[in-house]
């Protein structure tokens, strides 16, 4: 398998291609997480499947060809079940089929006559919810099937909110697109994408851009872990959560609008760097804002630890063991939450990691809601002594270009980029044609791989837990539907 | 008696709104006006309803009947001045079971629906009634049995028929009405009234097919089941022989500190998980229980 770095690019033809029998033989030997694995029509019927795995910090990448006759191989998903979802969507998208394949189900397509996995018996009933809820959230449909108060299973229909994204981004790529893919992490996405078209163009960014843009992404982590702290809270029925919470999360996210003019950081990454600078005034009232943050959720964080009634709730609550996340590859938070060590943050660091003395934390996971809970917390206390230490480094950085214009995209090429965001990995994958086009853009959302987590945590556990598992992984509709 | 009947009217609304704002208070918010709930039962009542087509008979007369079964189960209740309008020694029989026939059919217009949510909500509020009746009864009788008085008077008279238990008996019958408002009521920490998850609702998720003047009669039945709780509390806790005007302010200043506690309730704890509610419920009964032992240490103790 071909040796790969994080926001690097290499020639299509230097990716080695296999017959699938070989690759797979080669996949279950390495027994690595995968990180994407995908189709590309290769021509005359043929379809190249490319997969990427971690092996950090550095990526593993290679590759199958599919004659026009081939139409099905025996499955990974067997082997390593983590590649369940991955098979599917393959299959979904180019038709080939993975033999034995335990759980074939639609990931996004076909939801009409989608079959449930059903339990029979005379107490047995199915509860189903959605695509519409009652809340104003994304569509997706989610059937119970439960005994009385429990749930034995839960099937999770999505695919609702396809929109073709990825052929899309093939067609006009932009940063606009990029960051509507998935509207609560438009950092990380822009982000991902911009990296890739520097590494297709060559572009180095500036000092200041990068830690502008490391800012923001934790920003992003900070503001969207405050806002589901307040959710929990507000799924428990705890009042003074949701509204502190609440109220510290609008802190964050209208300092993100003074320095971007969109609350969610729209417009702010671009390729080439960023598009605006963030003046010394800016940061001081920043870094005093999220003082007063920090001071806040830690208060609350405090009382609502201390509350018997919020920890009966939250203790014990959507467990998924560690044996299970991981074999179900879960990754991200939620991954993290049931100790599964995944942060490509660490795993594939960047330069800044060192200089700024930026260190993984240790987190004692106890796998149910309260472990996500107290992550979410333990994460918002991190990024912002990320953003302090980039805002002091920006201080020392004065006279930098934050956009550095480049030249034409490399021919034949295959670029990954893989950002944390505050889900967990978004990994964006380019190829260019032999006119430096873009030929396939791959995206994955780190949803893509957790919403069988929740389907997971859910088992045994009351209908009436189902909003508070939910909430403590707050998956991605569009993310996942693409 | 013309008090009594505004207050019936009009009370169960504000109470609510009170309950509101309390809670807009501890979560630091202005929160709406107190009159809130009055304006939108105003607005409910003048509104079209959407009746579902899986719905039979039962779904379309059931907030009629709830409604009617409420108001008719408040004629045997004290209010604010005087005895209950019916002041019959089975009044407590006639109360306790027509709010049940109300709940009855408002279970089965829910079961009605056809609709898997509704099924859950009428099961759980079916569970849960079941272990709140005995208790109340206990607790009533008992101390029905202590004054020989079968009617609502009786509770007033607890520290004259009790002597030293008296006030005991006072406190465990407030604690288990009050307990029962929470349950009645749908309250936190049993129920959530401002949630919008189907799956963890008992009361609202009943009424989730209602519309119109239909919600309406279910939100002032509900309201008005409140009202009637808090008026035994308020019969229990409100010293005797007070002149009329007295009587009526002391009630309302009752209902006031009722609505503030349930508010304040609301606000500082999370809601139980559904299969700890039962752990609630029953501390209820074990409460009416202690006024039974009491009520018997009194009658056969000496």
């Amino acid at each position: 398998m071909l040796v790969l770095k994080n926001n690097s690019k290499v020639n299509l033809s230097d990716i080695p291609v296999l017959k699938i029998g070989e690759l797979r033989e080669e996949i279950i030997k390495e027994n690595k997480r995968p990180i994407a694995f995908f189709g590309k029509d290769w021509g005359e019927g043929r379809v190249r499947l490319f997969v990427v795995l971690e092996n950090a910090p550095e990526l593993l990448v290679s590759s199958a060809v599919f004659e026009a006759d081939e139409k099905s191989y025996e499955c990974i998903t067997n082997a390593i079940p983590a590649f369940h979802i991955y098979e599917r969507e393959f299959f979904e998208q180019f038709g080939i089929k993975p033999l034995n394949h335990p759980w074939l189900k639609p990931v996004r397509k076909n939801q009409d006559n989608y079959e449930f996995f059903e339990m029979t018996g005379d107490e047995v009933h199915q509860v189903a919810v959605g695509p519409i809820h009652a809340g104003v959230i994304e569509p997706g449909h989610f059937r119970f099937m439960c005994n009385g108060e429990t749930v034995y299973h839960l099937e999770i229909m999505l695919g609702y909110q396809h929109r073709g994204v990825e052929d899309m981004m093939v067609k006009c790529p932009s940063n606009q697109l990029a960051e509507s893919i998935c509207g609560d992490s438009v950092i990380a996405y822009n982000t991902a994408y911009s990296q890739i078209m520097e590494t297709l163009k060559g572009i180095q960014i500036s000092d200041k851009a990068q830690l502008i843009r490391k800012a923001c992404l934790e920003m992003e982590r900070a503001a969207i872990h405050i806002g589901d702290l307040g959710a929990i809270a507000g799924d428990i029925a705890y009042l003074m959560g949701a509204s502190v919470f609440g109220a510290t999360r609008t802190l964050v996210i209208n300092t993100m609008l003074e320095f971007s003019g969109s609350r969610f950081g729209r417009g702010m990454v671009t390729v080439g760097g960023v598009n605006y600078d963030i003046s010394q005034e800016k940061i001081d009232r920043a870094l005093k804002t999220f003082a007063k943050v920090e001071k806040d959720v830690e208060r609350m964080t405090n009382t609502m630890l201390k509350n018997s009634t919020v920890m009966s709730r939250l203790e014990k609550t959507g467990t998924v063991s560690t044996e299970r996340a991981q074999e179900a590859g879960l990754i991200g938070m939620a991954g993290r939450a049931c100790g599964v060590d995944v942060d490509s943050r660490f795993d594939f660091p960047d330069k800044w990691n060192e200089e700024l003395g930026i260190h993984k934390k240790a987190f004692k996971a106890t796998n149910d809601v309260n472990s996500r809970f107290k992550l979410r917390y333990k994460e918002i206390l991190q990024s912002f002594s990320i953003i302090r230490k980039c805002f002091a480094k920006l201080e020392q950085i004065k006279d930098e270009p934050i956009i550095v214009q480049g030249g034409e995209m490399a021919k034949d090429a295959f670029a990954i980029s893989i950002v944390e965001g505050w889900r967990g990995e978004v990994v964006h994958i380019a190829m260019t044609d032999s006119n430096g086009n873009l030929s396939r853009y791959k995206i994955k959302d780190p949803s893509f791989n957790n919403w069988y987590g929740l389907a997971l945590a859910v088992r045994n556990n009351g209908v009436s837990d189902f909003p508070l598992c939910n909430k403590s992984h707050n998956l991605s509709y569009c993310g996942n539907d693409l | 008696m013309i008090i009594n009947l505004i207050i019936l009217l009009i009370v169960p609304f504000l109470m609510a709104g009170v309950i509101k704002k309390t809670k807009a208070f501890w979560g630091g918010r202005k929160g709406a006006s107190i009159f809130q709930p009055l304006h939108d039962f105003i607005k409910l009542m003048k509104k079209d309803f959407v009746i579902s087509k899986t719905t039979s008979t039962v779904f379309k007369i059931a907030p009629v009947v709830q409604i009617a079964s409420v108001l008719f189960a408040s004629m045997f209740v004290p209010l604010a001045c005087g005895s209950a309008l019916i002041n019959v020694s089975a009044g407590l029989i006639i109360f306790a079971y027509t709010l049940s026939l109300g709940k009855f059919v408002s279970l089965i217009s829910a079961m009605d629906t056809g609709s898997s949510f509704e099924g859950m909500g009428a099961s759980r509020e079916a569970c849960f009634t079941t272990i709140v009746e005995p208790a109340f009864f206990m607790l009533i009788a008992s101390i029905m049995a202590l004054s020989g008085n079968f009617t609502f008077d009786s509770l007033q008279n607890i520290l004259a028929s009790a002597g030293n238990y008296g006030v005991l008996i006072q406190i465990f019958a407030v604690v288990v009405l009050f307990i029962m408002i929470l349950i009645e009521g749908s309250r936190v920490p049993v129920d959530d009234p401002a949630t919008h998850l189907e799956l963890t609702m008992i009361h609202e998720v009943m009424i989730l097919d209602n519309s119109g003047s239909d919600l309406a009669f279910f939100t002032w039945a509900n309201s008005i089941k409140m009202l009637l709780l808090s008026s035994l509390i308020a019969f229990i806790v409100i010293p005797q022989g007070l002149t009329e005007w007295m009587a009526v302010l002391a009630y309302l200043f009752v209902m006031f500190i009722i609505s503030v506690i349930i508010g304040t309730v609301e606000s500082a704890m999370a809601r139980f998980r559904m299969s700890h509610v039962f752990e609630f419920v029953f501390l209820m009964s074990s409460f009416a229980l202690v006024v039974l032992a009491l009520v018997v240490a009194r009658m056969f103790g000496g």
